[in-house]
Parts: structure tokens; C-alpha cells; sequence
């Protein structure tokens, strides 16, 4: 962890994401950029995946004061590969001079970071590309109403698992495919724990290579909650052990936060209306147990 | 000026080399992967100060391809095929951001059922992308056509990507012998790329590639494109006479062959208009008035010119080795689109769609397709659409059918 931001009062007190996006209310995804490119800043270049944040840049506006290539859903890290490459032959033949470097940023979400993405993704940590890629993780395709994707976490209501029962699959554990490459950096953030979410960045940006951001996206509309909960529905993924904060580097993983008392995730799932099928008509234990169980032989295994 | 022996894919990678390129995204696929595995080779030895990355797909290597142009450097990249279609996305995206960079396409027919051999279909898959596209018949024009096309998509007046298109197995594998420019020709003919405004700097943020909302802007960013491309033209007039007093070639937008004083031409693209040349030789010696127009430039199409080359022919007979299902030849269809209406257009254009997946055309093919067509000028007939197709190669195939019926009544017995 850096030594540069220890406390609330280190974070900038420059906000450098411009306000007035057409993003949604209480999203949780804006927050954590939001937060991540105070720390980043303007020598940026955001190479964007089709999500909800391709609606940031919108002709004639943006509300970065840095770069921005929308490339396409599947092939963001292939753009990064591009601008990366370029920049570095630029500078090297002396046509640009280093001061006009960029820090290439990946900016997609969980849909295409865990789907149509992820080979593009994985080729590009084998090529060793020296990237940070941001993933706003809404666990759904958000952008089109919530439709399930393969972060969706079990028994969710999403537009396409509307049964009594939710989505039927399993979070796909992106953290772990990350670490799975040995990349320089991995690590889990939370806009609602500002704190913890500066460090990591602070962290990523002394290290050259790939380095994942995975921000966990409280999705008001997506996740059926009021905008105005948005902070506390994270600060619940966090307490109730659901969102482990966590970072990988040097071949290790350590916990950045381990909840004690780790609140029964019941208080982060009945504040949203995505698993209110689980509390209505009538309690679904077995489901509820089978989902506290998860986080439960998480923590388990962290605290062994 | 040095004369060797190359194929179209080494002319290829000599094109690239030649033209000084920064940086080639990279994936293989047949007929072109001798382009990519002989820039890998030059680069590794140092002779050519190239940066070479594998991509792990062909629409990661275009995604790369217009990345690495949108933050200025001159790119090179090449496909064929189902790598073309993979990029496809990028494909109709790269036009908009006016970036220029050039991709070679080692033309090679599409599944279904999957080839190897050559044909124009996957070239003219991307007729509406908004790439320009330079569609070549020998291994000399593969090589002259890297260099005008860098020249054309650098032009501050277009800005778009070049597409280079050579035919699978037929061109990409031929060894003809061509001259190779200097150093010295190149670079008089091929300044190093200016990217002016074009690029990612800390010091001047842009947002490219931007969305947009609403018909408006869309229609409006869409015509401006597609003006780029129409522009085109013209650069290309002036650029193709700069090289032709250079390097002493010329490279039209249509290449025409005995066809001033023909009543009838033949209307193709790519490697097989040599053949039709060679057939075009016979028939005047037969005392028949043939002649050849070929399209070099798919796109921008060059109307005027080819209705200035076919005013007052009394046929035409175009050979399409392509096929859209439902309403046959792309180029019968697009060249009745040039004409008609105009007053000297020919009465008769007669379709034949051949050279399918790597089948030939064979000279008493032309010979036949010239008769048909005069015979349809006599009778002011046009004939319908015909396909290449021989009798002998009908009982062939009737062969293997029947051993693929007995094959699988056997499969079917023993699983009984």
C-alpha cells in the first residue's frame, strides 16, 4: 500500500471528472471513477468497451479533461495495445517528446470484462501490455436493462431471471482469472470506501504492466434500489463480507479489509430489489443459507 | 531499381517496408501469413525498425491497427477472409475516426463451405465500409499499390484507411518477376507520415470515436464520409500521376486493355484479367473487336471513367468471381447502376459469375463468354446470368456425392 494517502484528508480535493453526465443517479460505477481519476489524472488516455460509460463521451461533450478512444465491446485492450505501442514508438524515435506520455486506461464492464472481452483482455496481460484496466462491475448488462451476465451473482432477479429462484449460475470470480495470468497488480475497490479505493490506485500507478481495477457498481436501476442508498448498499457489500476488498501482486493476495463483525448478508440483500424474491411472498431460506454459506466458506478459508 | 522474383505476399511485405511503416498489428490466416511471418523475420533481424505485435484475433489486430493511427504512426496490418469478416466491426468503425492506415486482404472465398482458394467475396464484404479499396492483378501492382495507398489515406484531404486487395494462391503464391523502387524513389514519392493533429498527447486531449445522439449528427458525421471517400477520386488522380512520373508505372482507377476501338469488353477485377488479355490477344486475332476494362478502384467507384471507357460499346460482358445470394454478380449489379441512363450506354451487359473458391477461368471460358455476349449484341437479347460451371466438373462433383451418400448409408448400417 503507498505511503502517500493514509487518511480521509490525503484523498484530492480536486475533482477532475466533470459533473452533468448522462449517467444514472446513485450509480456506484460513476462514483468509483469518479474517485479513481482524481488519483489517475488528465495525462490519461480512457480507451472505452460498449457499456453504460460509452455514454460519457457524447458529442460534442465529455466530462474527462484527458483522452478518450471508444473502440468496440469485445476489443478494448487491443486499442490500449495500439495507443500504448504508438506512444512508446513515438517517444522512442523522439518524434514526441516524454512529456506527452499517457497512462492507457481500459475503461469497460463486467458484461464485457467477463464475456465477449475477456480473450482480448487475456492476450493482452500475455503480452504483458502496461495498462490499468477500470472495470465498473454492475453485475448485469446494465447498460441494456439489466439482462444477466456472467458477474451476476447467484439467485439475482435480472431482466432475462425473472423466475422465483433469480439467476440459477455463479459469479464469475474475474478477480481470480486476473491473478490466474500472474499480472503486475489486481485488486478489488468499492466507490463507498473512498479510502481504500485512493490506496490501491495510488499502488497500481507505481507499477508497469496490466493492473485490474475491479470496482464493485451499486446499480440503482439494475440492482431495484433508491439512488439516495447507493453509498450505503456498498458499505454492505463490504460489511457483509459479499465484496471482499482485496489486492494481488507480487504472486499474493491480501485482504485489505476483513469485516469484523461481518454483518449476515440479509442486510445487504433486502435493501435491494433484485433478491426481494427471496424475502417475499415468503422467505427463501435455502437459498438465503446457500448464499450466506458462500460467504461464509470465503471467510473461512481468508481467516484459516 | 532492382528486377527479383517475388510472390504477391513478399510484395506485400516488401510494400511495407519499403513504405517505412511504424507498426504492424499481426494474426495469421491463409493465403497472407507469409506477409506477416516475413515482416516478423525482417524485424527480428533488425533490418526493417518496425514494431511487430501478435494479436490474439483479427478484430483485436484492427482495434490495434486504428489505435496505434489515431495516436499518429503509420500502421500496416493484413488479413484474408473470416479474419477480414472477424474485424468487421472495426472494419465499418476505422472510416469514421479518419485515421489513415493500410490493410493488405489476401482475397479467399467465405464459409459456408469453408476454403482455402480464392475468390472476391470477402473483398466485397467490405465494399460499404468506408475503407478505400485498391484491387490488384499482378505482383508488381501488390507492391506500387502499399505505396500510392499510403500516400491516398495520409492525404490531409481523405484521411481514411486503404484496403489492398491481391487474390489467394493466384497472386499471393505467384512469383513474377518485378522491380523493386529505391529508397531514394520512395521517399520522394512517400514523405514520412505527418499525423498533424491526429494523436493522444498529454498536452492536447481529444475524445475520438465518440457516440452520438439522434439521427442528426449521425447522418450528418455518415455523408461526410462518404464525401472522404468520394474525394478520393480525384487525390488519387493526382497522386497516381506523381508516382507514374516517379516510378514511371501507371496505376488508373480502371485499367483498360485494347478497349478503344472494341465493340465489346470484358468487365472484371483482380488477378484472372490477365487471363482475359490473353484471351483478348486470340479473339483479335480472330478479327473480333474485344476488349478489357478492369476496376482497380472498387471504392470510391470511378463512375466517370468507367462510362467514359464503355460509352458506345454495344456489350459488355462481366465476370464476377463473387456471388450475392438472391441476386447474383456485385459488379453486373453496381456497373448497370453506372450506367443506366446515360446515353451511350451499352445496351447489353451480360453477367457470368466464375472463379469461385479457386476454381479457374480458362481462356476458351473467355473465348465462350465473348461469344455469348456477341451473339446477345445480334440479337439485342441480354442473355440471363450464367455460371462458370463445366459439365465435367457437374459429374465430379456427382461423384463425390455419391460416395458421401455411400459413406454415410454405411455409417448409418453399422450404428443399426
Amino acid at each position: 500500500m503507498s505511503d502517500h494517502i493514509q487518511h480521509m484528508k490525503d484523498l484530492p480535493s480536486t475533482h477532475l471528472l466533470g459533473t452533468g453526465t448522462p449517467m444514472c443517479a446513485g450509480c456506484g460505477g460513476l462514483l468509483s471513477l469518479h474517485e479513481a481519476y482524481d488519483l489517475l489524472g488528465t495525462r490519461t488516455v480512457f480507451v472505452n468497451a460498449a457499456g453504460c460509460m460509452t455514454m460519457l463521451a457524447n458529442y460534442p461533450f465529455t466530462p474527462f479533461r484527458s483522452s478518450w478512444l471508444y473502440t468496440t465491446m469485445a476489443s478494448a485492450p487491443a486499442g490500449a495495445q495500439g495507443i500504448r505501442d504508438a506512444l512508446d514508438l513515438l517517444i522512442e524515435t523522439g518524434r514526441i517528446p516524454a512529456e506527452e506520455d499517457l497512462t492507457t486506461v481500459v475503461l469497460t464492464g463486467d458484461g464485457a470484462a467477463s464475456g465477449m472481452g475477456l480473450s482480448a483482455t487475456s492476450a493482452a496481460i500475455d503480452r504483458n501490455l502496461d495498462f490499468i484496466y477500470f472495470c465498473y462491475d454492475n453485475e448485469g448488462y446494465g447498460n441494456t436493462g439489466q439482462q444477466h451476465s456472467a458477474a451476476t451473482p447467484h439467485g439475482a432477479r435480472t431482466a432475462t431471471s425473472r423466475g422465483s429462484s433469480g439467476y440459477p449460475g455463479y459469479k464469475k470470480d474475474l478477480f481470480a482469472i486476473w491473478a490466474a495470468h500472474r499480472p503486475a497488480y489486481v485488486a478489488t475497490v468499492i466507490g463507498a470506501e473512498p479510502l481504500d479505493l485512493a490506496k490501491k490506485i495510488e499502488k497500481a500507478k507505481t507499477l508497469k504492466g496490466p493492473r485490474l481495477i475491479l470496482a464493485l457498481a451499486p446499480c440503482p436501476p439494475g440492482w431495484d434500489f433508491d439512488p439516495q442508498d447507493s453509498v450505503e448498499i456498498g458499505r454492505l457489500a463490504v460489511r457483509t463480507g459479499v465484496w471482499p476488498l482485496k489486492e494481488y501482486a507480487d504472486g499474493r493476495t491480501t485482504h485489505t479489509r476483513v469485516p469484523h463483525p461481518r454483518l449476515p448478508v440479509e442486510e445487504y440483500l433486502k435493501r435491494q430489489g433484485r433478491f426481494r424474491h427471496l424475502f417475499e411472498p415468503a422467505r427463501n431460506e435455502m437459498l438465503l443459507e446457500e448464499i450466506q454459506g458462500g460467504v461464509d466458506t470465503y471467510w473461512a478459508a481468508v481467516e484459516k | 531499381m532492382t528486377s527479383i522474383l517475388l510472390t504477391g505476399n513478399g510484395a506485400a511485405a516488401w510494400g511495407a517496408r519499403l513504405a517505412k511503416v511504424d507498426y504492424v498489428p499481426a494474426f495469421p490466416i491463409t493465403p497472407q501469413t507469409e506477409i506477416i511471418e516475413t515482416l516478423a523475420g525482417w524485424c527480428d533481424e533488425g533490418s526493417m525498425p518496425a514494431r511487430l505485435v501478435m494479436l490474439e484475433s483479427e478484430h483485436s489486430m484492427l482495434t490495434a491497427a486504428a489505435a496505434a493511427a489515431a495516436t499518429g504512426v503509420r500502421v500496416f496490418t493484413a488479413t484474408s477472409s473470416q479474419g477480414l469478416l472477424y474485424a468487421m466491426e472495426m472494419l465499418y468503425a476505422i472510416p469514421g475516426m479518419h485515421v489513415p492506415l493500410v490493410l493488405v486482404n489476401v482475397s479467399r472465398g467465405l464459409a459456408s463451405p469453408i476454403t482455402l482458394e480464392s475468390d472476391h467475396t470477402d473483398l466485397l464484404a467490405t465494399r460499404d465500409t468506408g475503407f478505400v479499396h485498391l484491387v490488384c492483378a499482378t505482383v508488381q501492382e501488390v507492391l506500387d499499390s502499399i505505396l500510392l495507398a499510403y500516400r491516398l489515406a495520409e492525404d490531409e484531404r481523405i484521411r481514411l484507411p486503404v484496403m489492398v486487395n491481391m487474390d489467394g494462391f493466384i497472386l499471393s503464391f505467384t512469383r513474377e518477376p518485378i522491380t523493386l523502387p529505391t529508397a531514394e524513389q520512395v521517399a520522394s514519392f512517400l514523405p514520412p507520415f505527418d499525423a498533424h493533429r491526429i494523436g493522444f498527447r498529454a498536452s492536447q486531449p481529444i475524445a475520438q470515436a465518440v457516440a452520438v445522439l439522434g439521427g442528426g449528427p449521425y447522418s450528418y458525421f455518415r455523408y461526410e464520409t462518404h464525401l472522404a471517400t468520394l474525394q478520393a477520386l480525384s487525390v488519387y488522380e493526382e497522386i497516381e500521376a506523381q508516382f507514374e512520373s516517379i516510378l514511371g508505372r501507371r496505376h488508373g482507377a480502371i485499367e483498360t486493355y485494347r478497349a478503344d476501338d472494341a465493340d465489346m469488353v470484358f468487365f472484371m477485377m483482380g488477378a484472372f484479367a490477365t487471363k482475359a488479355k490473353d484471351a483478348v490477344d486470340g479473339l483479335r486475332e480472330a478479327g473480333q473487336p474485344v476488349g478489357l476494362v478492369r476496376l482497380r478502384l472498387l471504392r470510391p467507384y470511378p463512375t466517370g471513367a468507367i462510362r467514359a471507357a464503355l460509352a458506345g460499346k454495344r456489350g459488355v460482358a462481366v465476370i464476377d468471381q463473387d456471388l450475392s445470394m438472391g441476386k447474383g454478380g456485385v459488379l453486373h449489379t453496381e456497373l448497370a447502376s453506372a450506367l443506366y441512363g446515360t446515353p451511350e450506354a451499352p445496351p447489353i451487359l451480360a453477367s457470368f459469375v466464375g472463379g469461385l473458391g479457386g476454381r479457374d477461368i480458362s481462356t476458351e471460358e473467355f473465348y465462350e463468354i465473348a461469344q455469348q455476349t456477341q451473339r446477345a449484341i445480334a440479337t439485342g437479347v441480354a442473355p440471363a446470368p450464367r455460371l462458370l460451371y463445366t459439365e465435367a466438373e457437374l459429374r465430379q462433383l456427382e461423384k463425390l456425392r455419391a460416395v458421401a451418400g455411400a459413406e454415410r448409408a454405411d455409417l448409418v448400417e453399422a450404428v443399426e
